[in-house]
Formats: C-alpha cells, sequence, structure tokens
C-alpha cells in the first residue's frame, strides 16, 4: 500500500480556514473520510491527488511532495468525482476510457487491451460504443471509475461517488469498490458503505475529531451530528 | 460529432480519417460551387448511395439531417422572396447535402480518430502549434455540446416549475453560472486525469 502523509495541512479558502492543521499517515488498503458539509473532508481528498494544494504543511504520496511533484502523484493516484458528467469528456465510452491513455503513449495494441479489460471490469462492454452522455447515473460512474483505473493508479481516491446515485446504483459502485486491489479512499455521506473499511477518519470544522476503526469513528460521527 | 459513431465494418468505416476528411472538403466545395439542378440531384444519389454502402440505419440519417431542416423552413421562404424557386431549392439542396456528408463522416469515424488525424495534419508545425492541445480543445468543445444541452434543460424546466418562463434573466443567469462552474470542474477532471499542462 502507499503511504499517504499530511504534515500539518492547513488550507484558507479567502478568509475561511477550511484545513486546519491536519497531521495524519494513511496506510491502510481502505480509508473512509466522513463530516458533514463544509468540514473540510472533499479538501482534504482533493490535496492527496494535489488538485487543491495545502496554503501551509505538506501532503507526501510515497515520499512525493504533492506540490512539487504534482504530474507524478497524479500518476500514482486516481480521482473520481461525485459528478461523473464532469469527469466524462470524450463522446463515447470507448473512447473515454481510452482518453485517459492518450499521455501513456502507450502501442495501440497495449492501450486497446488496457481499455477492453477496464471496460470489462466494470461491466461496461456491451455499451462501449454507445454515447457517454446518454448512460444512465450508475453507469456514468462506473465510467468514470474505468477511466481511472485504465491508468493504473495506487491509489484511487472518490469524492462522494454515490451521492448523486438511486440506491442500487451506490451498492453497485460500492460493490465495484470491493473488487478494486487499488488503495482506496472514499470521502462519503453513506455510513454503510465505510462500515467495512480499515479505518475511518472523522472531520469536523477543518480538523480531525475521531479517527479509527469504522464502528467506533461511526459512533463518534453520529454523536457529533446528534 | 456529439456522439453518433455508428460502428461497423464498412469500408467507410475503415476508411482513414485524414482521407475521408479530405474528401469530405472536396465533396462539399463541388457541392457549393454545383449550381445546376442535375449536378446536385447525381450528388444525392451518390450521398444516399454512401449511406447505404455504410449501412447507416435511414432513422438514424434521417435524425442528422432534421435539425437543417428547421434553417432551411426560414431560409427558404426568403430566398424564393428574393431570388426565385430555383435558387432556393438550388440553396437547400446544397444545405441538406453537406450536412449529410459531414453526418456520415461523423457516423463513421470515431472522435478519437479525428483528434488523432489532426494531430497527423498539425504534425509539420509541431514548432509552432501544440497538437495535443488542439486535439484536446477539440474534444472539449465536441463534449461541451450535450453537456450544455442537458444544462439548458434543466434551467428550462426550472424556469417553468418557477412559473418565470417568459424571463430571459430567469434563463440565462443560471445558464452563465452553471456553465462557469462546470467548465470549472471539467478542468479539473483534466487535471486529475493527467492533462496539467
Amino acid at each position: 500500500m502507499s503511504e499517504i502523509g499530511f504534515e500539518g495541512v492547513s488550507h484558507d479558502f479567502g478568509a475561511e480556514r477550511v484545513v486546519d492543521d491536519v497531521s495524519l499517515v494513511l496506510r491502510e488498503r481502505r480509508i473512509g473520510i466522513v463530516g458533514a458539509n463544509g468540514s473540510g473532508k472533499s479538501t482534504l481528498a482533493r490535496m492527496i491527488n494535489g488538485l487543491v494544494t495545502p496554503s501551509t504543511g505538506r501532503v507526501l504520496v510515497d515520499g512525493l511532495d504533492v506540490r512539487r511533484q504534482g504530474r507524478e502523484v497524479r500518476r500514482r493516484v486516481g480521482f473520481v468525482f461525485t459528478n461523473a458528467d464532469n469527469q466524462i469528456v470524450m463522446p463515447t465510452v470507448r473512447e473515454d476510457v481510452a482518453f485517459t491513455l492518450r499521455r501513456h503513449r502507450l502501442e495501440p495494441a497495449d492501450a486497446t487491451a488496457r481499455v477492453d479489460a477496464a471496460l470489462e471490469r466494470a461491466g461496461l462492454t456491451d455499451l462501449a460504443d454507445r454515447p457517454a452522455h446518454r448512460l444512465s447515473g450508475g453507469q456514468k460512474q462506473l465510467l468514470a471509475i474505468a477511466s481511472v483505473l485504465v491508468a493504473e493508479p495506487a491509489v484511487v481516491v472518490a469524492d462522494e461517488p454515490t451521492t448523486l446515485l438511486d440506491a442500487r446504483n451506490a451498492r453497485r459502485i460500492a460493490e465495484h469498490f470491493e473488487t478494486l486491489d487499488q488503495q482506496l479512499i472514499v470521502v462519503s455521506h453513506q455510513l454503510d458503505l465505510l462500515e467495512s473499511f480499515d479505518r475511518v477518519v472523522v472531520m469536523e470544522a477543518g480538523r480531525v475529531v475521531a479517527d479509527d476503526v469504522p464502528r467506533a469513528a461511526l459512533d463518534a460521527y453520529r454523536a457529533l451530528i446528534g | 460529432m456529439i456522439g453518433v459513431f455508428h460502428p461497423g465494418s464498412s469500408f467507410l468505416h475503415r476508411a482513414p480519417a485524414l482521407l475521408k476528411l479530405g474528401v469530405l472538403a472536396v465533396l462539399v466545395a463541388t457541392i457549393a460551387l454545383a449550381g445546376s439542378p442535375w449536378w446536385l440531384g447525381a450528388a444525392s444519389v451518390l450521398v444516399i448511395a454512401l449511406f447505404a454502402v455504410a449501412r447507416v440505419p435511414f432513422a438514424l440519417a434521417w435524425r442528422q439531417v432534421v435539425p437543417i431542416l428547421w434553417v432551411l423552413a426560414f431560409a427558404v421562404p426568403l430566398q424564393v422572396l428574393f431570388n426565385g424557386w430555383e435558387a432556393a431549392a438550388v440553396m437547400a439542396a446544397r444545405l441538406v447535402l453537406a450536412v449529410a456528408l459531414a453526418a456520415l463522416y461523423t457516423l463513421t469515424t470515431p472522435v478519437t480518430a479525428t483528434l488523432d488525424a489532426m494531430q497527423a495534419l498539425l504534425r509539420p508545425f509541431r514548432r509552432w502549434i501544440d497538437a495535443d492541445r488542439v486535439g484536446l480543445a477539440l474534444a472539449l468543445a465536441i463534449r461541451c455540446v450535450p453537456l450544455l444541452t442537458e444544462l439548458v434543460r434543466e434551467v428550462l424546466d426550472a424556469r417553468k416549475a418557477r412559473g418565470a418562463e417568459g424571463s430571459v434573466l430567469a434563463l440565462a443567469v443560471p445558464v452563465i453560472v452553471r456553465s462557469l462552474r462546470t467548465a470549472e470542474h471539467l478542468g479539473e477532471a483534466l487535471v486529475a486525469r493527467g492533462f496539467d499542462d
């Protein structure tokens, strides 16, 4: 597993401090991050991929500084967004998965093999030539995940990946996550998704207020939100 | 271009995108210059034959041409009024044929093949033009069509729900704000996928 380190990390949006002096080392295979809206959990997750750089402190992925070595970090860390529509770039399902590999300069046969494997794993092979924007919400999110996994990252960070989905599709995504070999960090409001994880971090007002095995951490979160 | 690729194995599907783009340019230029109804009639037969060779279902082919008919519904009466029915018919035929040929290209060519063709075309100019960037810009422009269509549809629904059907403000403000936010999210997603320079 990769080692993700937050060293005295704070982040300000204008005058507002959204992440406040967080220090963590994440080594577990499945890590959940929970917190109320505005607690700083999404900002914290985005720092792992370098989408947000901390105002102070350092974020390290396997010793690589996200601020200075962002490109290498992004090759190791894939990011799944809440709204898959924002992540889909190409018109068809296959083309969107293949788009991720355009910068990898692979041989066409290797790229095709990786795309086919990613589509099959996501259960999207039959939809490969369909227009991506006409898929259902659950299928779009599976496509977004496939587009991340085709790059074979060591870590997958998902920011509320099931928030916009109905219960059936949310379960489908959760089941898909269970099959992944990668280290997985999921920001979620859906606590049942995190119950089988190895570790859950609870955020409140930009600070880590609980960090434990899921049962203890989720109990602490439930107590926090009343 | 917005996701209407129709998979197939015809020679039109297999032909290189760059060659198809070249032939498309020549055919459209020829149609634009052809003034005789007989020539346009012959071109129509050719276009129908090409659709048949590509095995494009009639309904799918028809859907590509329908949008231009709305334009013609306004343009043809004006042409008839000012230049006579013959000029109007030639103009309508030219437009329909050009749109049909362009649609045939997109129906038989994946967008990635078009991007690769663009990059090949721009390769001699790589000292001055970043072909990857041009390809990415083209892909994003194509992607934004369905994205903005959906966005406008949602805002129109919301406007209707609020009983503000006639309000331009109730349409323009949310569309602009959401378009900018969507652009920001799309940019963020590109960075996350490694397109960060």
